[in-house]
């Protein structure tokens, strides 16, 4: 009867290695797509966040070709990581506009002049209320939208070196 | 260039770690005992190094290098020095290197001071020691360097999250940390004598003074957290059953049971298998509690950067270490011989006790950890389990547990019998029913937990002393005071955390200054609202007067907090400390009619709880002196007897 | 004999304790762990009133009102479809403000009210707790409890 016993503990730590490995798994699954993706921008309009660009507002979306809208923060330190990826994106042809989350025209202002400005309209959504309705769930984050002002992908988190190729297939696609 | 100082010493310490177990494990397989003379030294030089590594860190916190990622991620130039040194271990990158240096230092301790082990054991126990060490040294170079250089240079830092700028936070990770790491140690020395299957008194006797320290440290690491959740959070609670707690809480409870089971290997031989299986477990909780705590596998209110990747990494080095250690001891310590009798009705029983309701504790706190995690896998359903369902579950056999610390101590070794054991236990129990009776009768807010949890604090509290009845009290052993401390702490701790669940008061008030508010035997005023600034805060301070029925009266100044790095605001509570209870008053929100909010407690014998556990980690601490001197004390006594031979 | 005998008394006496401490833990979590809601699985799944529930979402702009004995406050609760008002006594947390996320621990009254026991707050920028990945968030968060009554 002991021998068995002395299994246990072996057994147990499987059964928990197993639970939890399960565990990790399921977080890519849960990196949710936007609610919005398939669908237009909603409306609003918002303030220029700084004095060298023009404000934002949806119908800047719809123009007839596709861009990126990227959202970002002053304070958010990933958005410092994926600067030189929306450079890049810039100088390869992709119009960005940007929305400040929850920031201030200064410490805005200082970001951009330190990391780059690839943006074209910033607008500035200090009660972030148009990243709600655009099903945002934290910053930076990135919409790829159609020349009809449709979502068609949402890229969550920082944008690295290996996404860019992706994104901008995505964007050459969305037509 | 001190950053890569920093990386290339880490490397070397790693490079050294292979070396210590390379030598160790072609040592221990070809029979070539002069490598064996090598492996103090490198493990003394990879503990060196790895500290090397860590100070330097430290350093570039110190300087604000803004040229190192993580201290722009982590600091701000405006804080103080004492926070910028704490903002190298609060992240996740700045504390696993903490976690190996810890790791490398205790190698090096036992390379140094360890000298009673066999040393094929010792040698061994190093190996083991090393191997560990080689994972988390590579889990830090291949995916948390914590000397990756940010590129272009920021001006400064995107600042600490400000609840981390405390005192009482700033040191909690070490000594935690020299805790759950400081484990480490017993597990290789399990390890050791499985594969050398050494086990026996003088393995325990050797063991023991590690677990001890280990233990010390994290019951005062364990004692500060909570302390400082208590007065930081501003809800008054102690203990809020979060998982990162918990994390903290299990290897606890494992190296409890381990402590008390190595004196029974150390002295009676007895208890061999619950031993070494103890020790493994206890620094597997360490690492399953590390692993939780970064992987984002659970929701935490102060988990870590959460990352997958990071987290299939750790939990591949879980497999390794604790499915080997737990398939070793299933393959080896079948072939262990027993060791000796004894009756149920025994001090070995009720350590064999002790041991099975405190694996009963960690084994209800493990489940309802990664219960939420296991309903959503099955079902897709999001749960949380909180304090009601720990509270429920642990509690009772919690109380069972110090019911029999209190007679544990009281009973013969192999064999006694249960009506001696009710004659020498006899006035803790009329305490205990008395206290009781008396709590019944008057009083009408306890729970029955708090209720028959002070009534045996009550009953435990005599019972610590009664090892010392008859005994000549200056020839009594250190280690023995050092036990009758630590029960004793228990109980007060017990009192405390009774007191301040059955009989906290609480009022909540919108006051306009001017106002005044009784709470218990407290007269609070509210006097003015003014502004305040600190070093790299604002705030808006509550002047605030407290009278106690005495007539003395106290000042007091809860605050509000900005910190304009981090964008976010803290609420710093004020407390007020008598020997009978704490005050403890946060200050609110205004309305537009000028009205501010205030909250008071008033928890009687609140602080009992911490200095209980104060005292617990104090007789623990003398029980390892005593143990150490002990044994310095027999080994100068043989060496003595040795030259008159 | 003898010494065999009460290695099985031992073990026996070990299973049983086991056993207990196993069973206290599964009524424990059946009868105490919450199950996580939002406003929409509230409309959907109507709880029953005065069952443990954790609500999360957003705080709906506009919504916040304090009661007139200074301490109550009352707000609602949306994720982008439904909506759950919420009534709390009790300091807020800090950054508690219209458009932040919140998580609430409380029972669901009759008529249709969530009285929140304690309010869930979170404290680095990034994080986005699990349960509300997919529902926006910004900001940190705090928690604290309600006045116990």
């Amino acid at each position: 009867m002991k021998r068995w016993l002395l299994w246990v503990p072996l057994g147990l730590f499987a059964v928990f290695f197993a639970i939890v490995a399960a565990g990790l798994m399921r977080p890519k699954d849960n990196i949710v797509e936007s609610k919005m993706v398939g669908k237009p921008i909603p409306e609003f309009t918002l303030p220029a966040a700084v004095e060298q660009r023009p404000a934002l507002s949806n119908t800047d979306l719809a123009i007839g070709e596709p861009q990126m809208l990227n959202i970002f923060a002053s304070w958010c330190v990933p958005c410092i990581a994926e600067a030189p990826q929306l450079l890049e994106l810039e100088q390869a042809g992709v119009k960005i506009n940007g929305i400040a989350s929850r920031d201030t025209p200064q410490d805005i202002a200082n970001f951009l002049n330190r990391w780059g400005n690839p943006y074209t309209r910033i607008g500035t959504d200090v009660r972030s209320i148009v990243q709600l309705e655009l099903g945002s769930s934290g910053v930076p984050e990135t919409f790829i939208v159609d020349s009809k002002g449709v979502i068609v992908h949402q890229h969550v988190g920082d944008i690295r070196k290996e996404d860019v190729p992706e994104l901008l297939k995505i964007w050459k696609d969305a037509g | 260039m001190i950053a890569e100082s920093g990386l290339i010493a880490l490397w070397l310490a790693a490079a050294l770690a292979f070396l210590q177990f390379a030598l160790c494990t072609i040592g221990l397989t070809k029979g070539q005992d002069q490598f064996f003379a090598a492996v103090r030294p490198v493990a003394i030089a990879q503990g060196v190094l790895v500290t090397i590594s860590f100070l330097l860190l430290v350093w570039l916190f110190i300087r604000s290098d803004m040229s190192v990622q993580l201290v722009v991620s982590n600091s701000v130039s405006m804080k103080p020095l004492i926070y910028k040194i704490s903002g190298t271990w609060g992240n996740h990158e700045g504390s696993m290197l903490l976690w190996v240096a810890i790791m490398g230092v205790a190698g090096a301790a036992i390379g140094v001071f360890e000298r009673t082990l066999k040393l094929r054991t010792l040698v061994t126990t190093l190996a083991a020691q090393a191997f560990i060490s080689i994972g988390f040294y590579a889990y830090l170079l291949i995916a948390s360097n914590p000397f990756e250089r940010s590129f272009p240079v920021p001006e400064d830092g995107q600042g600490l999250n400000p609840l981390l700028q405390d005192i009482g936070l700033a040191l909690h990770p070490p000594t935690l940390y020299i805790g759950y790491v400081g484990l480490s140690i017993a597990f290789s020395f399990a390890v050791g004598a499985m594969i050398n299957r050494d086990v026996g008194p003088d393995f325990a006797k050797a063991m023991r003074p590690w677990v001890l320290g280990a233990w010390v440290f994290l019951t005062l690491g364990i004692t500060a957290g909570s302390y400082w959740a208590y007065y930081e959070l501003g809800w008054g609670g102690w203990w809020f059953w979060d998982p990162v707690e918990n994390a903290s809480l299990m290897p606890w409870l494992a190296a409890t049971a381990l402590l008390h089971s190595v004196t029974v290997l150390a002295t009676r031989d007895g208890l061999r298998a619950w031993t070494l299986m103890l020790a493994v477990v206890a620094f597997s909780m360490s690492m399953i509690g590390t692993f939780l705590v970064r992987s984002g596998v659970l929701t935490s209110v102060h988990a870590f950067a959460v990352d997958p990747e990071r987290g299939s990494f750790i939990l591949a080095l879980l497999a390794i270490y604790i499915g080997g250690a737990m398939a070793l001891f299933a393959l080896r310590v079948g072939t262990v011989k027993e060791g000796s009798q004894f009756e149920p009705i025994s001090r070995e029983g009720s350590l064999v006790a002790n041991n099975l309701l405190l694996s009963a504790i960690l084994g209800i706190v493990f489940i309802g950890t990664l219960y939420p995690l296991v309903v959503e896998g099955f079902t897709g359903e999001m749960i949380s389990v909180g304090a009601p369902y720990f509270n429920l579950a642990t509690g009772p056999v919690a109380l069972i547990l110090v019911a029999i610390m209190a007679a544990g101590p009281l009973l013969r070794w192999r064999r006694d019998k249960a009506k001696a054991l009710l004659n020498r236990i006899s006035i803790p129990v009329f305490l205990t029913t008395a206290a009781l009776f008396a709590l019944v009768l008057f009083t009408t807010t306890m729970s029955v937990l708090s209720l028959l949890g002070l009534s045996l604090a009550a009953g435990i509290a005599v019972a610590s002393f009664a090892p010392l009845w008859k005994r000549n009290l200056r020839r009594t052993p250190m280690h023995t005071y050092g036990m009758i401390l630590a029960h004793f702490g228990v109980a007060v701790a017990l009192v405390g955390m009774a007191s301040e669940s059955s009989f906290t008061e609480e009022k909540l008030v919108a006051a306009t200054p001017g106002d005044e508010v009784t709470v218990n035997d407290w007269k609070v005023k509210l006097h003015a609202i003014e502004p305040m600034a600190g070093p790299n805060w604002t705030a808006l301070e509550a002047r605030v007067t407290a009278q106690y029925a005495n007539g003395t009266t106290y000042e007091i100044a809860p605050q509000n907090r900005m910190f304009p790095a981090a964008q976010t605001q803290t609420s710093e509570a004020a407390l007020l400390t008598r020997w009978n209870g704490q005050l403890y008053v946060v200050l609110g929100d205004s309305d537009e009619q000028g009205r501010w909010q205030l909250r008071i407690w008033w928890k009687p014998f609140v602080t009992m709880i911490w200095f209980g556990g104060v005292l617990i980690a104090l007789g623990g601490l003398l029980a390892m002196i005593g143990r150490l001197r002990r044994a310095v004390r027999q080994r100068k006594q043989r060496e003595y007897a040795e030259e008159w031979i | 004999m003898k010494a065999k005998h009460q290695r099985l008394t031992l073990v026996l006496l070990a299973v049983a304790a086991l056993l207990g401490a196993s069973l206290l833990a599964a009524y424990a979590l059946q009868g105490q762990a919450s199950y996580f809601y939002t406003p929409s699985d509230i409309a959907e799944k109507q709880p029953e009133v005065g069952q443990a529930i954790r609500l999360g979402g957003m705080v709906e702009e506009g919504s916040i009102q304090r009661g007139a004995d200074g301490v109550t406050v009352e707000f609602v609760v949306h994720d982008g479809t439904s909506k759950q008002p919420v009534i709390y006594t009790g300091i807020t947390p800090d950054l508690f403000v219209e458009g932040s996320g919140v998580v609430a621990d409380g029972k669901l009254m009759d008529g249709g009210v969530f009285v929140a026991d304690t309010l869930l707050a979170k404290h680095d920028e990034n994080y986005i707790p699990r349960e509300l990945e997919g529902i926006d968030m910004t900001g940190t968060q705090h928690k604290t409890e309600t006045l116990v009554q």
